[in-house]
């Protein structure tokens, strides 16, 4: 069990915050054109979505799974996106999506004044905190290696 | 419990085949008097809904029919276009039959090349080494399992995220395929599939599936 990267994005867009832990395989590109990349992905799969679904859906995109990782979604009304990538065991994690949402970046972005909304977080309490919640993670602990 | 639909996907992410095994139907037909308490636009040829939510009637859905007769996209039979029509306080008051609406052939086409780039940027984006595409993609109102073959070919089921035994489904239509398409002399590579015996096995699968019911939340 591990995780290997999280990515937050607002709504235009722009990655606020990046931050990898286990990542074996980098994607071959800088991370501005990786960031650009995983947004359009996630772009074009809500409306895939969208469009897909024979219902109506309220909640929409939530995961995908490949043979290697996993990858959970979460959005808020307001277009924050966190993404998180995972191993394949691990279950659902919305509630702890929507924590780091709310106990994280609102407590230590949204009110701290200083942090410029739509721009990458600088704050290095907010990445400190976001750190230690990620590792504190029960599904966390790194495969030897 | 319920599988949606079936799509087939060459290795250049052209939709060689697609059914539609079940669709639920969501319409919701209401008298209307002026002016209207929704917003409506016109989006892809069809008229939806932009804002407000009632009775039934979502966000995204089209206009159906008018006074009980279809709409044929942004126009009526008579080839009035539809906005101008509502927005004249003569008509009133009048029913409309709103629901979800359904994908064009095109738009099916547009979405099987759209899940063919997706699956390829899902490996590439991958953190961990040797990784596929995507092969399961959850929502809260479907499960979308995508089986790649060797050869590219990809199959594809929407299902109930309920819904068990996909994997086994999966590679019974990759079986059928090669049984009943591939063998077919009239059938040309990476072409539409048109062939009785594939639609018939392919169905016959799908009921077996369905049969074996939903367990738990698992996959």
């Amino acid at each position: 069990m591990t995780v290997h990267n999280l990515y937050i994005f607002d709504r235009n867009g722009s990655c606020l915050h990046y931050n990898e832990w286990n990542r074996k395989k980098q994607a071959g590109m800088s991370k501005e054109q990786e960031y650009q990349l995983m947004y359009g992905m996630l772009f074009s799969i809500r409306s895939f979505v969208n469009k897909m679904s024979p219902v109506d859906s309220s909640d929409g995109f939530l995961s995908f799974n490949t043979s290697r990782y996993k990858l959970h979604y979460y959005e808020t009304a307001t277009g924050v996106k966190i993404v998180i990538t995972t191993d394949l065991g691990v279950g659902s994690i919305r509630d702890i999506l929507s924590q780091i949402y709310s106990t994280i970046y609102v407590e230590y972005v949204v009110k701290n004044p200083l942090c410029g909304l739509n721009e990458p977080i600088q704050s290095e309490l907010f990445r400190s905190k976001l750190d230690n919640y990620i590792r504190g993670l029960a599904f966390f602990s790194a495969r030897a290696g | 419990m319920v599988v949606f639909s079936v799509y087939v996907v060459n290795k250049a992410g052209g939709l060689v085949y697609q059914y539609d095994n079940y669709s639920p139907r969501s319409d919701a037909e209401k008298t209307f008097s002026f002016p209207l308490d929704l917003v409506l636009k016109v989006h892809d040829e069809r008229v939806v809904v932009a804002f407000g939510q009632r009775d039934g009637i979502r966000v995204g859905y089209a206009v159906l029919s008018i006074n009980g007769t279809d709409v044929n996209g942004r126009h009526m039979s008579d080839n009035r276009d539809v906005l101008e029509f509502l927005n004249n306080s003569f008509n009133y008051p009048l029913a409309i039959r709103f629901g979800r609406p359904r994908l064009t052939s095109n738009e099916k086409l547009m979405l099987a090349s759209m899940f063919h780039s997706l699956f390829a940027i899902g490996s590439q984006l991958s953190p961990e080494p040797g990784s596929s595409g995507i092969e399961v993609l959850e929502t809260d109102t479907f499960k979308l399992h995508c089986f790649q073959t060797l050869t590219g070919i990809k199959f594809i089921v929407l299902a109930d995220p309920r819904q068990a035994g996909i994997d086994s489904l999966l590679r019974k239509i990759y079986e059928i395929y090669s049984d009943f398409a591939l063998k077919n002399p009239f059938y040309s590579l990476e072409m539409p599939i048109r062939c009785e015996l594939f639609e018939q096995n392919l169905k016959a699968a799908l009921e077996v599936a369905e049969k074996a019911g939903t367990f738990g939340t698992g996959s």
